[in-house]
Protein backbone atom coordinates (compact mmCIF):
# COMPACT_ATOMS: atom_id res chain seq x y z
CA UNK A 1 0.00 0.00 0.00
CA UNK A 2 1.20 3.57 -0.76
CA UNK A 3 0.93 6.51 1.04
CA UNK A 4 -0.84 9.04 -0.24
CA UNK A 5 0.93 12.15 0.91
CA UNK A 6 4.45 10.21 -0.23
CA UNK A 7 3.07 9.74 -4.17
CA UNK A 8 1.39 13.28 -4.02
CA UNK A 9 4.64 14.50 -2.87
CA UNK A 10 6.69 12.73 -5.70
CA UNK A 11 4.57 14.09 -8.47
CA UNK A 12 4.75 17.43 -7.51
CA UNK A 13 8.79 17.25 -7.68
CA UNK A 14 8.02 17.10 -11.81
CA UNK A 15 4.88 18.67 -11.70
CA UNK A 16 6.38 21.42 -13.93
CA UNK A 17 3.40 23.59 -15.54
CA UNK A 18 0.96 21.15 -15.45
CA UNK A 19 -2.68 21.77 -14.29
CA UNK A 20 -3.40 20.01 -10.97
CA UNK A 21 -7.29 18.83 -10.10
CA UNK A 22 -7.39 16.83 -7.17
CA UNK A 23 -11.04 15.93 -5.82
CA UNK A 24 -11.80 14.77 -2.05
CA UNK A 25 -8.83 13.34 -0.29
CA UNK A 26 -6.50 14.35 -2.37
CA UNK A 27 -7.51 18.04 -2.31
CA UNK A 28 -6.34 18.17 0.91
CA UNK A 29 -3.35 16.38 1.19
CA UNK A 30 -2.55 18.11 -2.65
CA UNK A 31 -3.11 21.68 -1.02
CA UNK A 32 -0.66 21.21 1.38
CA UNK A 33 2.41 20.81 -0.65
CA UNK A 34 1.29 22.25 -3.68
CA UNK A 35 4.07 25.04 -4.89
CA UNK A 36 1.72 26.75 -7.63
CA UNK A 37 -1.41 26.95 -6.07
CA UNK A 38 -2.89 28.84 -9.21
CA UNK A 39 -2.81 26.33 -11.68
CA UNK A 40 -4.72 23.78 -9.01
CA UNK A 41 -8.20 23.37 -9.30
CA UNK A 42 -9.19 21.27 -5.96
CA UNK A 43 -12.74 19.81 -7.13
CA UNK A 44 -15.40 19.63 -4.02
CA UNK A 45 -18.30 21.00 -5.58
CA UNK A 46 -19.95 18.28 -7.76
CA UNK A 47 -19.31 14.99 -6.33
CA UNK A 48 -17.88 12.10 -8.97
CA UNK A 49 -16.90 15.28 -12.05
CA UNK A 50 -13.36 15.88 -11.41
CA UNK A 51 -12.72 13.74 -14.63
CA UNK A 52 -15.39 15.31 -16.44
CA UNK A 53 -13.86 19.15 -15.62
CA UNK A 54 -10.44 17.78 -16.02
CA UNK A 55 -11.49 16.66 -19.51
CA UNK A 56 -12.72 20.06 -20.43
CA UNK A 57 -9.37 21.31 -19.20
CA UNK A 58 -7.79 19.74 -21.29
CA UNK A 59 -9.30 20.01 -24.85
CA UNK A 60 -9.21 23.68 -23.31
CA UNK A 61 -5.17 23.20 -23.09
CA UNK A 62 -4.08 20.76 -25.26
CA UNK A 63 -0.36 22.09 -24.99
CA UNK A 64 -0.54 21.46 -20.64
CA UNK A 65 -0.21 18.52 -18.68
CA UNK A 66 -3.49 18.09 -17.00
CA UNK A 67 -2.71 15.61 -13.85
CA UNK A 68 -6.14 14.66 -11.90
CA UNK A 69 -5.91 12.71 -8.58
CA UNK A 70 -9.22 10.93 -8.10
CA UNK A 71 -10.81 9.51 -5.56
CA UNK A 72 -12.70 5.84 -6.21
CA UNK A 73 -15.35 6.62 -4.26
CA UNK A 74 -15.60 10.05 -6.62
CA UNK A 75 -14.70 7.78 -9.69
CA UNK A 76 -17.26 5.05 -9.69
CA UNK A 77 -19.88 7.86 -9.64
CA UNK A 78 -19.14 8.85 -13.11
CA UNK A 79 -17.52 6.11 -14.58
CA UNK A 80 -19.55 6.95 -18.13
CA UNK A 81 -16.79 9.16 -18.07
CA UNK A 82 -13.96 7.10 -18.63
CA UNK A 83 -15.64 5.89 -22.02
CA UNK A 84 -16.85 9.87 -22.35
CA UNK A 85 -12.86 10.65 -22.30
CA UNK A 86 -11.23 7.64 -24.38
CA UNK A 87 -13.66 8.76 -26.83
CA UNK A 88 -11.81 12.39 -26.43
CA UNK A 89 -7.94 10.66 -26.48
CA UNK A 90 -6.73 13.65 -24.74
CA UNK A 91 -2.58 13.16 -24.78
CA UNK A 92 -2.12 15.33 -22.22
CA UNK A 93 -3.93 13.56 -19.24
CA UNK A 94 -2.47 11.33 -16.38
CA UNK A 95 -5.65 10.30 -14.76
CA UNK A 96 -4.59 9.00 -11.17
CA UNK A 97 -7.03 7.18 -8.79
CA UNK A 98 -6.48 6.60 -5.20
CA UNK A 99 -7.47 3.70 -4.34
CA UNK A 100 -8.32 3.08 -0.49
CA UNK A 101 -11.70 1.12 -1.09
CA UNK A 102 -13.30 3.58 1.02
CA UNK A 103 -15.21 6.72 1.32
CA UNK A 104 -12.60 8.30 3.29
CA UNK A 105 -14.19 11.97 4.28
CA UNK A 106 -17.19 10.56 5.31
CA UNK A 107 -16.05 8.32 7.95
CA UNK A 108 -14.26 5.41 6.39
CA UNK A 109 -17.38 3.51 5.09
CA UNK A 110 -16.68 0.63 2.04
CA UNK A 111 -17.37 2.04 -1.21
CA UNK A 112 -19.60 -0.66 -3.12
CA UNK A 113 -17.43 -3.86 -3.82
CA UNK A 114 -14.60 -2.26 -2.85
CA UNK A 115 -11.59 -4.88 -3.72
CA UNK A 116 -13.14 -6.83 -6.39
CA UNK A 117 -13.13 -5.15 -9.11
CA UNK A 118 -10.02 -3.36 -11.20
CA UNK A 119 -9.84 0.51 -12.64
CA UNK A 120 -7.25 -0.66 -14.54
CA UNK A 121 -8.91 -3.36 -15.98
CA UNK A 122 -12.17 -0.54 -16.50
CA UNK A 123 -9.42 1.98 -18.01
CA UNK A 124 -8.29 -0.09 -20.60
CA UNK A 125 -11.09 -1.74 -21.87
CA UNK A 126 -12.52 1.62 -21.84
CA UNK A 127 -10.06 2.99 -24.08
CA UNK A 128 -7.30 4.78 -22.35
CA UNK A 129 -4.02 4.63 -23.97
CA UNK A 130 -1.81 3.56 -21.47
CA UNK A 131 -2.79 2.01 -17.92
CA UNK A 132 -0.82 1.33 -14.99
CA UNK A 133 -1.27 0.21 -11.30
CA UNK A 134 0.82 0.62 -8.64
CA UNK A 135 0.39 -0.67 -4.76
CA UNK A 136 4.52 -0.33 -3.78
CA UNK A 137 5.92 3.18 -3.50
CA UNK A 138 9.40 2.04 -4.69
CA UNK A 139 8.21 0.56 -7.68
CA UNK A 140 6.01 3.27 -8.30
CA UNK A 141 9.03 5.82 -7.58
CA UNK A 142 11.09 4.27 -10.07
CA UNK A 143 8.76 3.94 -13.28
CA UNK A 144 7.26 7.53 -12.33
CA UNK A 145 9.05 8.62 -15.90
CA UNK A 146 7.49 6.17 -17.73
CA UNK A 147 4.18 7.15 -16.56
CA UNK A 148 4.75 10.54 -17.88
CA UNK A 149 6.22 9.33 -21.07
CA UNK A 150 3.23 7.55 -22.11
CA UNK A 151 0.90 7.78 -24.87
CA UNK A 152 -2.07 9.66 -23.27
CA UNK A 153 -4.50 9.47 -21.75
CA UNK A 154 -3.00 7.65 -19.26
CA UNK A 155 -4.60 6.34 -16.52
CA UNK A 156 -2.70 4.95 -13.05
CA UNK A 157 -3.81 3.25 -10.71
CA UNK A 158 -2.48 3.57 -6.83
CA UNK A 159 -3.32 1.48 -4.05
CA UNK A 160 -3.39 3.71 -1.03
CA UNK A 161 -3.64 3.74 2.57
CA UNK A 162 -6.98 5.13 3.75
CA UNK A 163 -7.04 8.60 5.91
CA UNK A 164 -10.04 8.45 7.11
CA UNK A 165 -11.61 11.61 8.57
CA UNK A 166 -14.61 11.04 11.21
CA UNK A 167 -14.44 14.10 13.21
CA UNK A 168 -17.34 16.77 13.16
CA UNK A 169 -17.38 18.33 9.93
CA UNK A 170 -17.24 21.72 11.09
CA UNK A 171 -13.47 21.18 12.89
CA UNK A 172 -11.61 20.24 9.49
CA UNK A 173 -9.85 22.81 8.00
CA UNK A 174 -10.91 22.61 4.37
CA UNK A 175 -9.46 22.85 0.96
CA UNK A 176 -9.34 25.32 -1.18
CA UNK A 177 -12.86 26.21 -2.42
CA UNK A 178 -13.51 25.33 -5.49
CA UNK A 179 -15.56 28.26 -6.89
CA UNK A 180 -12.23 30.79 -5.63
CA UNK A 181 -10.06 28.41 -7.35
CA UNK A 182 -12.17 28.16 -10.82
CA UNK A 183 -11.72 31.76 -11.34
CA UNK A 184 -8.32 32.01 -10.42
CA UNK A 185 -7.47 29.12 -12.77
CA UNK A 186 -9.60 30.85 -15.40
CA UNK A 187 -7.53 34.22 -15.12
CA UNK A 188 -4.09 32.11 -15.06
CA UNK A 189 -4.88 30.56 -17.76
CA UNK A 190 -6.44 33.37 -19.76
CA UNK A 191 -4.47 36.13 -18.91
CA UNK B 1 -51.86 26.79 -41.90
CA UNK B 2 -48.37 27.60 -42.12
CA UNK B 3 -46.11 24.90 -40.34
CA UNK B 4 -44.04 26.89 -37.55
CA UNK B 5 -40.44 24.61 -37.47
CA UNK B 6 -37.20 25.52 -36.04
CA UNK B 7 -34.33 24.41 -38.47
CA UNK B 8 -30.54 23.55 -38.01
CA UNK B 9 -28.70 26.06 -40.02
CA UNK B 10 -30.03 29.12 -38.02
CA UNK B 11 -29.60 27.85 -34.84
CA UNK B 12 -26.28 26.62 -35.64
CA UNK B 13 -25.27 30.58 -37.35
CA UNK B 14 -26.29 31.87 -33.66
CA UNK B 15 -23.46 29.85 -32.03
CA UNK B 16 -21.10 30.78 -34.71
CA UNK B 17 -21.91 34.42 -33.90
CA UNK B 18 -21.53 34.00 -30.62
CA UNK B 19 -18.57 32.38 -31.33
CA UNK B 20 -19.00 28.95 -29.44
CA UNK B 21 -15.75 26.73 -29.88
CA UNK B 22 -17.54 23.39 -28.30
CA UNK B 23 -20.67 21.55 -27.75
CA UNK B 24 -21.13 19.45 -25.39
CA UNK B 25 -24.08 17.23 -25.58
CA UNK B 26 -25.70 13.91 -25.58
CA UNK B 27 -28.08 13.46 -28.46
CA UNK B 28 -31.91 13.61 -27.83
CA UNK B 29 -35.31 13.64 -29.65
CA UNK B 30 -35.92 17.37 -29.49
CA UNK B 31 -32.32 18.50 -31.06
CA UNK B 32 -31.33 15.29 -33.13
CA UNK B 33 -32.16 17.53 -36.55
CA UNK B 34 -29.12 19.50 -35.25
CA UNK B 35 -26.25 16.64 -35.23
CA UNK B 36 -25.62 16.27 -39.04
CA UNK B 37 -25.08 19.32 -39.68
CA UNK B 38 -23.07 20.46 -36.38
CA UNK B 39 -20.80 17.44 -37.23
CA UNK B 40 -20.11 19.26 -40.75
CA UNK B 41 -19.47 22.73 -39.20
CA UNK B 42 -15.35 23.25 -38.88
CA UNK B 43 -15.31 25.91 -36.31
CA UNK B 44 -17.23 23.45 -33.53
CA UNK B 45 -15.91 20.81 -32.15
CA UNK B 46 -18.49 18.51 -30.63
CA UNK B 47 -17.97 16.29 -27.38
CA UNK B 48 -20.02 13.34 -26.90
CA UNK B 49 -20.60 12.31 -23.23
CA UNK B 50 -22.08 9.06 -21.43
CA UNK B 51 -24.52 11.02 -19.23
CA UNK B 52 -25.75 14.37 -19.44
CA UNK B 53 -24.43 14.72 -15.70
CA UNK B 54 -20.98 14.77 -16.93
CA UNK B 55 -21.86 17.66 -19.63
CA UNK B 56 -21.59 20.26 -16.57
CA UNK B 57 -17.72 19.14 -15.51
CA UNK B 58 -16.34 18.99 -19.60
CA UNK B 59 -17.91 22.60 -20.07
CA UNK B 60 -16.71 24.19 -17.12
CA UNK B 61 -13.25 22.78 -17.29
CA UNK B 62 -13.40 23.95 -21.29
CA UNK B 63 -14.31 27.51 -20.15
CA UNK B 64 -11.92 27.53 -17.32
CA UNK B 65 -9.57 26.57 -20.13
CA UNK B 66 -10.21 29.64 -21.86
CA UNK B 67 -12.97 28.18 -24.39
CA UNK B 68 -16.85 28.93 -25.11
CA UNK B 69 -19.23 25.83 -24.74
CA UNK B 70 -22.68 25.34 -24.85
CA UNK B 71 -24.37 22.54 -23.50
CA UNK B 72 -26.86 20.76 -25.52
CA UNK B 73 -29.17 18.10 -23.57
CA UNK B 74 -32.71 17.06 -23.00
CA UNK B 75 -34.58 18.60 -19.77
CA UNK B 76 -34.64 15.02 -18.34
CA UNK B 77 -30.65 15.19 -18.70
CA UNK B 78 -30.86 18.75 -17.17
CA UNK B 79 -32.67 17.45 -14.25
CA UNK B 80 -29.90 14.05 -14.05
CA UNK B 81 -27.12 17.08 -13.41
CA UNK B 82 -29.01 18.87 -11.06
CA UNK B 83 -25.85 18.71 -8.49
CA UNK B 84 -23.50 20.19 -11.40
CA UNK B 85 -25.61 22.46 -12.22
CA UNK B 86 -25.80 23.71 -8.53
CA UNK B 87 -21.79 23.23 -7.58
CA UNK B 88 -20.37 24.03 -11.52
CA UNK B 89 -22.64 26.25 -12.67
CA UNK B 90 -24.18 28.57 -10.27
CA UNK B 91 -21.58 27.94 -7.38
CA UNK B 92 -18.85 28.74 -9.74
CA UNK B 93 -20.34 31.75 -11.40
CA UNK B 94 -19.97 30.25 -14.94
CA UNK B 95 -21.41 31.49 -17.52
CA UNK B 96 -23.17 29.18 -19.28
CA UNK B 97 -25.60 28.94 -21.99
CA UNK B 98 -27.44 25.36 -22.07
CA UNK B 99 -29.54 24.37 -24.77
CA UNK B 100 -32.07 21.84 -23.69
CA UNK B 101 -34.88 19.86 -25.07
CA UNK B 102 -38.01 20.72 -24.14
CA UNK B 103 -39.33 16.92 -23.91
CA UNK B 104 -43.26 17.21 -23.44
CA UNK B 105 -43.64 20.66 -24.51
CA UNK B 106 -46.86 21.31 -25.79
CA UNK B 107 -47.79 24.96 -26.86
CA UNK B 108 -51.77 24.46 -25.92
CA UNK B 109 -50.23 23.84 -22.20
CA UNK B 110 -51.61 19.96 -21.72
CA UNK B 111 -48.91 17.06 -21.89
CA UNK B 112 -48.78 14.01 -20.20
CA UNK B 113 -44.84 14.21 -19.76
CA UNK B 114 -44.24 14.65 -16.54
CA UNK B 115 -40.69 15.89 -17.73
CA UNK B 116 -42.30 19.25 -19.70
CA UNK B 117 -44.33 19.49 -16.05
CA UNK B 118 -41.14 20.02 -13.83
CA UNK B 119 -38.69 21.69 -16.18
CA UNK B 120 -39.88 25.36 -15.85
CA UNK B 121 -40.67 25.10 -12.15
CA UNK B 122 -36.84 23.35 -11.55
CA UNK B 123 -35.26 26.49 -13.59
CA UNK B 124 -37.11 29.13 -11.68
CA UNK B 125 -35.82 27.12 -8.31
CA UNK B 126 -32.25 27.24 -9.44
CA UNK B 127 -33.15 30.83 -10.21
CA UNK B 128 -31.82 30.20 -14.09
CA UNK B 129 -33.39 32.55 -16.43
CA UNK B 130 -34.42 30.81 -19.81
CA UNK B 131 -35.71 31.44 -23.14
CA UNK B 132 -38.25 29.13 -25.02
CA UNK B 133 -37.53 28.53 -28.72
CA UNK B 134 -39.73 27.29 -31.27
CA UNK B 135 -39.56 28.34 -34.32
CA UNK B 136 -36.39 29.71 -36.75
CA UNK B 137 -37.63 33.47 -36.28
CA UNK B 138 -36.94 32.50 -32.09
CA UNK B 139 -33.39 31.66 -32.92
CA UNK B 140 -32.27 35.17 -31.74
CA UNK B 141 -33.25 34.62 -28.14
CA UNK B 142 -30.00 32.13 -28.22
CA UNK B 143 -27.82 35.60 -28.35
CA UNK B 144 -30.21 36.97 -25.93
CA UNK B 145 -29.20 34.42 -24.01
CA UNK B 146 -25.66 34.67 -24.22
CA UNK B 147 -25.43 38.04 -23.32
CA UNK B 148 -27.23 37.65 -20.05
CA UNK B 149 -25.13 34.71 -19.36
CA UNK B 150 -21.79 36.80 -19.95
CA UNK B 151 -23.40 39.68 -17.96
CA UNK B 152 -24.55 38.13 -14.85
CA UNK B 153 -21.96 35.54 -15.45
CA UNK B 154 -24.39 32.59 -14.60
CA UNK B 155 -25.61 30.24 -16.46
CA UNK B 156 -28.84 30.51 -18.62
CA UNK B 157 -31.10 28.31 -20.54
CA UNK B 158 -32.65 27.85 -23.57
CA UNK B 159 -35.52 25.58 -24.09
CA UNK B 160 -35.81 24.59 -27.82
CA UNK B 161 -39.58 23.57 -27.99
CA UNK B 162 -39.56 21.87 -31.42
CA UNK B 163 -38.86 18.36 -32.34
CA UNK B 164 -37.68 19.05 -36.30
CA UNK B 165 -37.83 21.68 -38.99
Amino acid sequence: MIDMNDALALIEKRREDSIVVPTMTAGRGWGAISQDEFLDLPVSGAMGKASSIALGLCLAQPDRKVVLFDGDGSLVMNLGSMVTISGQAPTNLYHFVLENDVYAITGGQPIPNAGKFSFDGMAAASGYASTFEFDDFEEFATRIDEVFDATGPVFITLKTRPEIMDGPVDSRTSARRTPQAARELHDTLNG
Amino acid sequence: MTELHLTPQPIIDQLKKNDVTHVVWLPDSETNFMYERMAAEQSIALVSVCREGESMGVAAGLWIGGKKPVVLIQNTGMFESGDSIRGLGLDIGFPMVMMVGYRGWTRHGVTADSAARFTEPILDAWGINYFLVETDSDVDRISVAFEEAERTQSPVACLMGAEYG
